[in-house]
């Protein structure tokens, strides 16, 4: 047995004893009742463990997930809780973390896999397009790769160098794969555990940026909702949601530009400008009726992504929105997005980085008749 | 020299062997040095030459520690048979692509008897993990010979159930595979399964970086793998020297801290005693292991390939000299252990394989233009909806306009 599973108390291959300990821990978080603050973090860690107790086929790899926690501490206390065969370290090699987790799924496991920065993912690129997002096409279903690739994504935290990546239109671009990015603490929640039962590969974008942003969010309550709505079938995959209403212009973000789209649409209210913003949530599969929705009633639209606007997410939601809405517009759509350049150095991330009073600008140059 | 590793950042604190102690077990069941375990042996192990006879016990290449009993006879008569019909399948299939049956077929004609040991050294519960050019050892598996050739024919890009048949998808991203074999032989070890995985590549993709990192994960996490490299010495037209200059393939084991051998791939009887061991090894908990077959790839890389502008055709000659077909005639016959009647009834067989493989790819199979969208998702999407209701839509035009002359050439 190799070092890293026979530490663990359930070296044998049973994995049950683990599981009933981790029930206990799950009881113990539970009990908490009513909104509390409540961080991203916290919410992906909890709907970790929630899954893990609930399905022993869950299991948790990857670069520094196990003694440490991960280096965002996702994964903290996760080998505590379920032992070291249900999460653990794995060799330094990301194409081998996916390629592993691939065999594992096709073989009954569950696996939720970590990339330990967004830039740290590109090794895993093949298996990734040619496995991951092909299996269930090529076997004509016969083999599902119910597997998680979370992926800490985007910048604003100051980091150096292939660290603050946005790389989801990569993983957007390649057919069978669905991405999803939250944007809010009980999304993080909700949509990983919702991405954990997906029978479908899911690419698990986390705002890394918005890993220590707080929610008055009560943990009990999101676990009973997502109980129930797993058990009725249901699942939000798919589904963009109203942030804010509004009614003069919509703003269409995901991810780590939601919470700037937001603070934008509250400065441009002082203004006396109404502005809804969409958070679009799952990228794949994209909402085109929630965001066709809401710019149909508004007339004028800005779309709003950190990533390099050229070939991206942004530039197909605005393709979309165009070919459906074009008798609703009163002005071109716009797009704020970062520029066509390499992710700059920390100093520099500001002038990149969609901020309000960009976003405010490109709503200003929509046309207003007055 | 010692060969050992520093494994002191993960204490071991519930008193179980890390996987260091398990090479030195492994050694000690053996009676040599870990080092001498993990390294192959001096020479490549061989049982029967080129000429079918079987070689004295001393010139086997065998060693202390890497000894290997002759096989059954039973279980060598099976092998004959499907060297037989895996030639036969070769050559059928070619013939098949010269005839415009099929878009392309790698032929393994040459390799036949690493194709049969890797299937046959296999139980049922195992698993196993091929390339493109090995449709043969799929089929020695029990796959269906036109199911296994769908993926050359054209309507889809497999034709076997992996699940059903514990095979994976033949592969063709080199070495990616071997990562699922990992991960397959990880999920049964974690539910306390004797399966053995045999993961399949060739020479050339020895140099790609997800054979490193397979080798090296199923060393770390000490899973019953079988590295099973077939080196028949050229990767489409680039020579082996032109990859590796290490000491042999086999060698690299020692690296990941596994055992390696190196065996004469073109033996059947040696590879059956190399690869029936090393999956009892790894059933028993030895971990990886990695066995080299020395081969040749006797045509070209495929029916696209022109192999006479990087290699001589005296070469070629040379490995036909030591076809492993003929040489396990030749040995079995010698042995009384097949005569006239016992060739009849397997060619027989073989060539109820070809009609059966001319039959189904001569088909004309119609495809389903709905299916491009009922598989890429568990649960489709909006957006697939919405262009497969597009697809339709022109398909049923079509279908109106054929049926209604008057409006085509009204459209005209």
């Amino acid at each position: 047995m190799s070092p890293t599973i026979t530490t663990s108390s359930e070296a044998n291959g049973n994995v049950s004893a683990a599981t009933a300990r981790a029930a206990a821990s799950a009881a113990a978080t539970a009990e908490a009742t009513g909104p509390q603050p409540v961080t991203m973090a916290k919410a992906l860690n909890t709907a970790l463990a929630d899954a893990m107790h609930a399905d022993p086929s869950v299991l948790v790899f990857g670069e520094d997930v196990g003694q440490l926690g991960g280096v965002f501490r996702i994964t903290d206390g996760l080998t505590a809780t379920f032992g070291e065969q249900r999460c653990f370290d794995t060799p330094l090699a990301e194409s081998g973390i996916v390629g592993m987790a691939v065999g594992m799924a096709i073989n009954g496991m569950r696996p939720v896999i970590e990339m330990q920065f967004d830039a740290f993912a590109y090794p895993a690129f093949e298996q990734i397009v040619s496995h991951v997002a092909k299996m269930h096409n090529r076997t004509k279903g016969a083999v599902k790769l119910p597997m998680v690739i979370r992926v800490p994504y985007g910048g604003g935290i100051g980091g150096v160098e292939h660290h603050c990546d946005s790389s989801e239109s990569y993983y957007a671009h390649t057919a069978g794969l669905k991405v999803f990015t939250p944007a809010t603490v009980a999304d993080g929640y909700r949509m990983l555990r919702e991405a954990i039962d997906s029978d479908d590969p899911v690419m698990f974008m986390e705002p890394k940026k918005l890993y220590w942003s707080k929610d008055q969010v009560d943990l009990a309550e999101l676990r009973n909702a997502h109980s129930a709505a797993a058990s009725a079938g249901q699942s939000s995959e798919g589904r963009a949601a109203v942030a804010r209403p509004g009614t003069d212009a919509t703003l269409i973000a995901y991810g780590p530009s939601v919470p700037t789209a937001l603070a934008a649409a509250e400065a441009a209210a002082l203004e006396g400008r109404s502005l809804e913003v969409i958070d679009v949530r799952t990228l794949v599969p994209f909402d085109d009726a929630t965001v066709s929705e809401s710019v149909r009633k508004t007339g004028r639209a800005v779309v709003i992504a950190e990533a390099h606007g050229f070939a991206s997410v942004s530039s197909e939601i605005v393709a979309r929105v165009q070919e459906r809405c074009f008798h609703h517009l009163a002005a071109p759509i716009r797009r704020v997005t970062g520029f066509d350049i390499p992710y700059p150095a920390p100093k520099l991330e500001k002038y990149y980085l969609p901020g309000v009073d960009r976003i405010l600008d490109a709503v200003d140059d929509l046309q207003w008749e007055n | 020299m010692t060969i050992s590793a520093d494994h002191t950042a993960h204490p071991d604190t519930t008193g179980q062997a890390p996987a260091e102690d398990a090479l030195s077990e492994a050694a000690k069941k053996f009676g040599i040095t870990a080092e001498d375990y993990m390294l192959p042996a001096r020479h490549q192990i061989e049982m029967v030459d080129p000429d079918g006879r079987l070689k004295p016990e001393g010139e086997q290449g065998t060693e202390p520690g890497h000894e290997y009993p002759l096989p059954g006879d039973e279980e060598l008569l099976a092998a004959y048979e499907q060297l037989v019909v895996g030639r036969r399948v070769n050559d059928q299939n070619s013939a098949l692509v010269r005839q415009g049956r099929m878009a392309v077929y790698p032929s393994s004609h040459g390799q036949e008897a690493c194709q049969v040991a890797a299937a046959l050294c296999l139980s049922q519960g195992d698993w196993m993990f091929p390339t493109y050019r090995d449709a043969v050892a799929v089929m020695t598996r029990g796959v269906d010979p036109v199911q296994v050739m769908t993926i050359f024919r054209g309507d889809w890009h497999g034709g076997f159930d992996p699940l059903q048949h514990k095979v994976g998808i033949q592969c063709t991203p080199l070495t990616t595979q071997l990562l699922h074999a990992v991960g397959v032989a990880h999920a049964a070890k974690l539910r306390g399964e004797d399966t053995v995985v045999l993961a399949m590549c060739g020479d050339g993709a020895t140099s790609e970086g997800d054979f490193h990192e397979a080798l090296n994960f199923a060393a770390v996490f000490h899973l019953p793998v079988i590295f099973f490299v077939q080196n028949n010495k050229y990767a489409i037209s680039v020579p082996l020297a032109h990859q590796s200059v290490a000491p042999s393939l086999a060698h690299k084991a020692v690296g990941y801290g596994m055992a390696g051998e190196r065996v004469d791939g073109n033996d059947v009887v040696a590879l059956l005693a190399v690869l029936d061991r090393a999956v009892k090894l790894a059933r028993e908990g030895s971990g990886p292991l990695l066995v080299e077959a020395n081969t040749y790839r006797m045509q070209a890389h495929t029916n696209a390939d022109d192999d006479t502008r990087y290699r001589q055709n005296s070469e070629v000659a040379e490995w036909r000299a030591k076809d492993p077909v003929n040489r396990m005639r030749t040995y079995l016959t010698d042995r009384g252990l097949l005569d006239d009647d016992g060739e009849a009834r397997i060619r027989e067989k073989a060539e109820a394989v070809a009609t059966q493989l001319r039959d189904g790819l001569s088909e004309d199979v119609p495809v389903e233009p709905q299916e491009l969208f009922r598989h890429v998702f568990e649960k489709t999407t909006p957006q697939l909806k919405e262009q497969s209701a597009l697809l339709a839509d022109e398909l049923a035009r079509d279908a109106a306009a054929s049926q209604n002359p008057a409006s085509q050439e009204a459209a005209k």
